[in-house]
This record gives C-alpha cells, sequence and structure tokens, in this order.
C-alpha cells in the first residue's frame, strides 16, 4: 500500500521511515540470543525472520508445544509480536509462520503437503518476479506449481522454481548456516577422508574438546553452553548441545559430557567437518587449591549434575519453605545452588509419603476435636487403635483471600496392623467457616 | 581337627574374596550400632562398595514408606552427598531431615523411565565420593543389579535400592535373584505402647531375606531416631539393660 492512501483511509496517521540497518542488527541480536537458548543452530532467515533446527532440542522444553508457546510468550513479553511454526522443512516452516493469524502452529511430521497446499505463491521464497510471472500464467497456489510438469517451467523461469519446491517437500536438503559472532571461540576440525566410526568420532571430540579449553583458558573463560556440530558429507549438519550448572573449563568434564551422547550421532556416508562452540561463556577465576593439614576436601558433584541434566532428567534439591501448610513448606531449588543452612521446624512427626492431593475418607469421629474411630481408605476398612493429634494448621491469608478463615486439623493415627497415617479433617470441628468437615488421607509414615 | 578346619575354611575364604575382588574396596563395613543385627552381617555392618535392597512388606510394597526411611537412615550415617533417583516424586523431605538426613545432602534425580533410574544409579556409583546412591525402582533384573553391584564395588560408594511396586500383587518378584550383597523386608509393626493415649515410637519388623556369606534373621526394632539409627526396642522400652533375645512374632 503506498503512504498516501494509507494516510487516505486513516486519519492522524503517525509515518515512521523505515530502517532495514537497524532492523537488521536487531534481528542478528535476538537471533544470537535465541542460539543460546533454544537450539545449537539458528540463522537469520530472509529480512524478518530466524529458522532454528530444533531436532533434539525440545526435549530440553518440554515438546514442541511448550516451546513453541514459550518462544512466544518470550517475545510477548518484550513487546514484539512473533508467528512461530515448526515443519519438517525450512521452506514450509518459513511458509505457515508467514501465513498464519494464530500464534504458533505444529506441522505434524509427513505432513508438509497437505499443510502447504493452499499457501500463495508468494510464500515460496522466489523473487518478486518470478511470482508475478506465474501469477499471470494463472498459478494461484502451492500445489497449483506444484503438480505442474517441471520442463516448460525452467527454461523460462530458471531452475529456481523447482529448487524451491524441492526444499519446501524436503527433496533437496538445505542446511541452515548458524549465526556465529567474531568473540565465539569455536573450534573445528575437517577430515581429509570422511569418518564415521564410533571411536574415530569419539577420539577426535577428545582432541576438540583440548583444543577449546586451552582457547578458553587463554581468554579466562569457562563454558555454560557447548555445541558440537557435525556436518556431514551429504550436506547435513546434526548438533549436540551440553549444558554445564556451573562455568566450566575441565577436559575430562567436557569430554564426559560429549562422549556421554556421540552415539546420538548418525554418521551416514561420513562426517567431513567437526566444529565445538562455546555458545555461553562466563568469566571463570584461576582458584588455589590451599592444601590444608586438615582434611577437609569439600567434593564438587556439578559435573554429575551436568550428567543427568543432559540426559534429560530433572536434578534438583528440596530446600525449606517457611509455611505451615505441608504441600508449600517444600521447594526445589537447581542442584548445584548455594547450601541452605536452614532446615524444617517441626516438633511433630511428618509422613515419608505425602500424597499429591489429599483422599477423602469415610470416617466415623466424635467432633469437634477427636480422632476418628475408623476409616475406609482405598476401600480398606481400618479400626484406629492409637492416635495423636490435633495439629492444628491455618490457612495462609496473606498468600490467598480465600483460606481466610480456613483451617486443618491433622491428626497421625495408628491402625491394628500398625499402619500409620496422615489424616486431616478440614475445618475446626465447629464452624463450617473453616472448612467442610470433611476428612483427607494426606501422608503415609513409615 | 578343629584347628586345621578352621585353618583350612579361612585359607579358602582368604583365596576366594581374592579372586571376588577386582578392584581395591572402600574398607569396611557400616555398622549399625545394634550388636545383635551387626553379629549376623559379615564384617559386622553393611557393605561399602555393595547393593542393598529393601522393599516394604504388606501395603509397603506400594508406597515403600518404611523401606525409604530405613534406607535413608543409612545413607545418614554415611559420608558425604547423596544421590536419590526416583521416578515418583512423592517422597516428604521433613521426614528425611527428622532421621538426620539434611536436605542439603539429597541430591534428587527424577527421570520418567524406569530404565534411567537403573542407569542413572549406576553413572552415580561409578562417579564415587558419594555417600551412597538410593534408587526407587520396580523391576530389578539380574543384569542390572550386577551392573550396580560392580560399579559399586569399583567406587566402593553404597548402593540403596528401594524395591516399590504398582500393585502388592507384583511384589512376588521380590522373590527373583539379584546380584544385591543384601537383602532387607521392612514391614510396619504397631508402634511402642505409651503409657498415655497416643502413637509411640514406630516399630519395624526387619527381615534380613539374604545376605552373602551370611545368614537370614529377623528382628522386630524401633524405627529410626534423629540420628537415622534403629535399635531393638527391648533395649530402649523397659530402660533396663539386660540383653533379652529380640521378639519374633508370626
Amino acid at each position: 500500500m503506498q503512504a498516501a492512501k494509507a494516510q487516505a483511509l486513516f486519519r492522524g496517521l503517525t509515518m515512521i521511515d523505515a530502517n532495514p540497518m537497524a532492523d537488521a542488527v536487531a534481528l542478528e541480536r535476538i537471533t544470537f540470543w535465541a542460539l543460546t537458548q533454544y537450539s545449537p543452530i539458528v540463522a537469520v532467515d530472509g529480512t524478518d525472520g530466524i529458522v532454528m533446527d530444533t531436532e533434539g532440542a525440545d526435549h530440553l522444553q518440554g515438546g514442541e508445544e511448550p516451546m513453541l508457546t514459550r518462544i512466544a510468550n518470550q517475545f510477548r513479553a518484550k513487546g514484539l509480536t512473533t508467528r512461530v511454526a515448526i515443519a519438517d522443512t525450512w521452506g514450509a516452516a518459513n511458509a505457515c509462520a508467514r501465513a498464519i493469524s494464530r500464534d504458533t502452529v505444529i506441522v505434524p511430521r509427513g505432513e508438509t503437503v497437505r499443510a502447504v497446499e493452499k499457501l500463495p505463491l508468494s510464500l515460496l521464497r522466489l523473487p518478486d518476479k518470478i511470482v508475478g510471472d506465474l501469477r499471470m500464467l494463472g498459478f494461484k497456489t502451492i500445489s497449483e506449481l506444484a503438480n505442474t510438469p517441471r520442463a516448460p517451467l525452467t527454461p523460462r523461469f530458471g531452475p529456481e522454481v523447482g529448487r524451491r519446491l524441492d526444499q519446501m517437500f524436503g527433496r533437496t536438503p538445505e542446511p541452515i548456516d548458524p549465526i556465529r559472532t567474531a568473540e565465539l571461540v569455536e573450534v573445528s576440525r575437517a577430515f581429509a577422508e570422511p569418518i564415521g566410526a564410533a571411536e574415530t568420532i569419539n577420539k577426535y571430540v577428545g582432541r576438540l574438546v583440548v583444543q577449546l579449553v586451552d582457547e578458553l583458558q587463554r581468554r579466562g573463560l569457562g563454558v555454560r553452553r557447548t555445541d558440537l556440530i557435525v556436518e556431514k558429507v551429504d550436506g547435513t549438519r546434526q548438533a549436540i548441545r551440553a549444558g554445564t550448572a556451573k562455568p566450566a573449563r575441565d577436559v575430562a568434564w567436557l569430554t564426559k559430557l560429549f562422549k556421554d551422547r556421540t552415539e546420538k550421532i548418525e554418521p551416514g556416508f561420513g562426517i567431513e567437518k567437526m566444529t565445538l562452540v562455546a555458545v555461553m561463556a562466563e568469566p571463570l577465576e584461576e582458584a588455589q587449591k590451599s592444601s590444608s593439614l586438615v582434611e577437609d576436601e569439600v567434593i564438587d558433584v556439578t559435573p554429575l549434575i551436568d550428567i543427568f541434566g543432559n540426559r534429560g532428567a530433572r536434578v534438583y534439591r528440596v530446600a525449606p519453605v517457611a509455611s505451615d501448610v505441608p504441600e508449600r513448606s517444600v521447594r526445589r531449588i537447581g542442584a548445584a545452588s548455594d547450601p541452605v543452612e536452614a532446615s524444617w521446624v517441626n516438633h511433630w512427626r511428618r509422613p515419608v509419603r505425602l500424597l499429591a492431593r489429599p483422599e477423602q475418607v469415610d470416617v466415623m469421629a466424635l467432633m469437634p476435636d477427636h480422632p476418628p474411630v475408623w476409616i475406609i481408605w482405598r476401600g480398606k476398612r481400618r479400626k484406629v487403635k492409637n492416635a495423636d493429634g490435633p495439629e492444628r494448621i491455618f490457612g495462609e491469608w496473606w498468600e490467598r483471600n480465600s483460606e481466610m478463615a480456613a483451617v486443618r486439623d491433622y491428626f497421625v493415627i495408628e491402625d491394628e496392623g500398625g499402619e500409620r497415617l496422615w489424616i486431616f479433617r478440614s475445618g475446626d470441628g465447629v464452624d463450617t467457616e473453616t472448612g467442610s468437615h470433611k476428612w483427607f488421607v494426606h501422608g503415609v509414615f513409615a | 581337627m578343629s584347628a586345621v578346619r578352621a585353618h583350612v575354611i579361612a585359607d579358602l575364604r582368604e583365596r576366594i574374596s581374592s579372586i571376588e575382588r577386582h578392584a581395591v574396596k572402600k574398607a569396611g563395613c557400616l555398622e549399625f550400632g545394634v550388636p545383635e543385627i551387626d553379629a549376623v552381617l559379615p564384617g559386622g555392618g553393611l557393605a561399602h562398595g555393595a547393593l542393598h535392597e529393601f522393599a516394604g512388606g504388606g501395603v509397603g510394597t506400594v508406597d515403600g514408606a518404611a523401606a525409604a526411611l530405613f534406607a535413608a537412615g543409612i545413607a545418614t550415617r554415611t559420608a558425604g552427598p547423596i544421590v536419590w533417583c526416583l521416578t515418583r516424586p512423592d517422597l516428604f523431605m521433613p521426614a528425611l531431615a527428622q532421621v538426620g538426613l539434611h536436605a542439603d545432602r539429597v541430591i534428587f534425580v527424577e527421570s520418567d523411565k524406569e530404565e534411567d533410574v537403573l542407569a542413572n544409579m549406576e553413572e552415580a556409583l561409578a562417579y564415587g565420593s558419594l555417600g551412597a546412591v538410593v534408587g526407587e525402582i520396580v523391576r530389578l533384573p539380574m543384569a542390572a543389579s550386577r551392573h550396580l553391584q560392580l560399579a559399586a564395588e569399583k567406587t566402593g560408594t553404597m548402593a540403596l535400592a528401594v524395591r516399590r511396586w504398582r500393585r502388592q500383587t507384583e511384589a512376588n518378584d521380590f522373590g527373583q535373584p539379584t546380584a544385591s550383597t543384601t537383602r532387607w523386608r521392612v514391614s510396619v509393626r504397631p508402634s511402642e505402647v505409651l503409657p498415655v493415649p497416643g502413637v509411640g515410637r514406630p516399630r519395624w519388623f526387619l527381615e534380613l531375606m539374604r545376605v552373602k556369606a551370611g545368614e537370614c534373621a529377623e528382628f522386630l526394632v524401633g524405627a529410626c531416631d534423629d540420628q537415622g539409627r534403629i535399635d531393638l526396642p527391648s533395649r530402649s522400652a523397659d530402660g533396663s539393660h539386660s540383653s533379652r533375645r529380640s521378639i519374633h512374632p508370626g
């Protein structure tokens, strides 16, 4: 639309000159940030997009859908509107992202043809002139063009049309050349003869790690995220990312993280180049180890934590929270975080297993402050032989309004067989304001 | 004659142990501090650098509460960090803190699949310099248990497997042979009788179902205290230090 036409349609339209240079710089900055966040292979796509190879990286964010939602939300938080699409090929994802009206779309595996058939020709990443000429010939959608014999098209429009179609449907590989900056620490090794054996790969990974560590040492850096990018003979790339909980510059530690997963590399017809990039590096000072007479060696388990983390396991420690409500009294903290000296202040016994949500039980109990005489839990009737309680826990009205008057009365009960359970009554047994007076099992004692 | 026999047996034992132990083991055992229990364990306690298995009895096969707390009590008394591998995160840390296991010492590794728990345990055992590695697992095949036992032997870290099944009927799996050094079943029993109404110190029925180079035994014990120690209730209940035999109900 021309500026004059737009001004005629909307009154008081503010005009700002386009600044392609600044846009390109900003886009590059965002791309580089995305490289450290989401995937080892990220590049600028055209003038208005970012392309990422998310294979093998999505599970770290909980799958494709959570990852897309997270990307969209992270950009929205910065005031940027995004359209995010995942598809089998770069071409299909590029077209889908620009065609959708929603924030995110996932094209299922092998559904590329169905997803792009109705999309207009302009999304095929062809020069404007070719698109205009094709329109003149009556082609409107991608499927119309794809179903036309290719031979007559090529002499007229050149090989570009066929190439773009093939790239979209995945018949021609289209490797993504990842973005790099000058300060990135990168070591690589090209092979005269393509390699493929697992032992050879491991050997060269080990050598690259040594080189990278030397380079890091020179700059006084430690890596937090490292990518191993494998370029194969057939022009495809595969990447493995390893993260560490603390800046690392230890040969054995990094080698272990990569060797753990070199089996995931599919050499195919052979690997011709391997690159090791420190995507995220932080300053790491040399620390002097003092030799003390008293042996108070603190064992550093961070390398072990990294091994678990890179395998996709959730690694955490548990720390106390100052709350009387049992399910809120614990929180997860990073496994490598500093020690929390505090512990729980419990004069009362606590159950070993806490049920994910309290399970309602049938009981016979004297109100207001006696333990039940019997309870029926999970279809089994238990006669209560001994009991301790009540331990009254008040709702945290400063957390949420609905807990203003809420009360729970906890009892430790023991049945005839010696099974000990943690049960509570919602409410104080007199005032129905404080709770429903229903009984629940909340935990199992040893 | 008997002196000769003892000598021959000791000689044979030595030769067998020299065949068995390839790597240098972390010397010693972790004793329970209960003479009756330590007496039935070869070496006078739970061996470091070995796999020990714990399961609950009755309903405890599903919740594994007593078995987990017993393992936590043992882990408390080792030195160094503890790695606890699991798939179902329903462990309530304040209870573990009550048997003396500080939250800072325990690193939880939660994975989605059962096999990953075994792999993570093996990795942690191979890392060494940990106090103990605890894993909550359903199935423990012979091959997997052998892996764990060998990894534990190599670094001298104690491996504690808490068996926990989905259903009570699946628990007969516990009879299958594994490479573990000891195998225990921990069942809950009525607590100590107090002179006033209330729940006293919990008691467990501890069955030592299998022990390498030792005999099975069973004990009725008082559950872990705030130091992670168990004891025979006969000594704490009546206060007298008469050494009575443990009570075997059933």
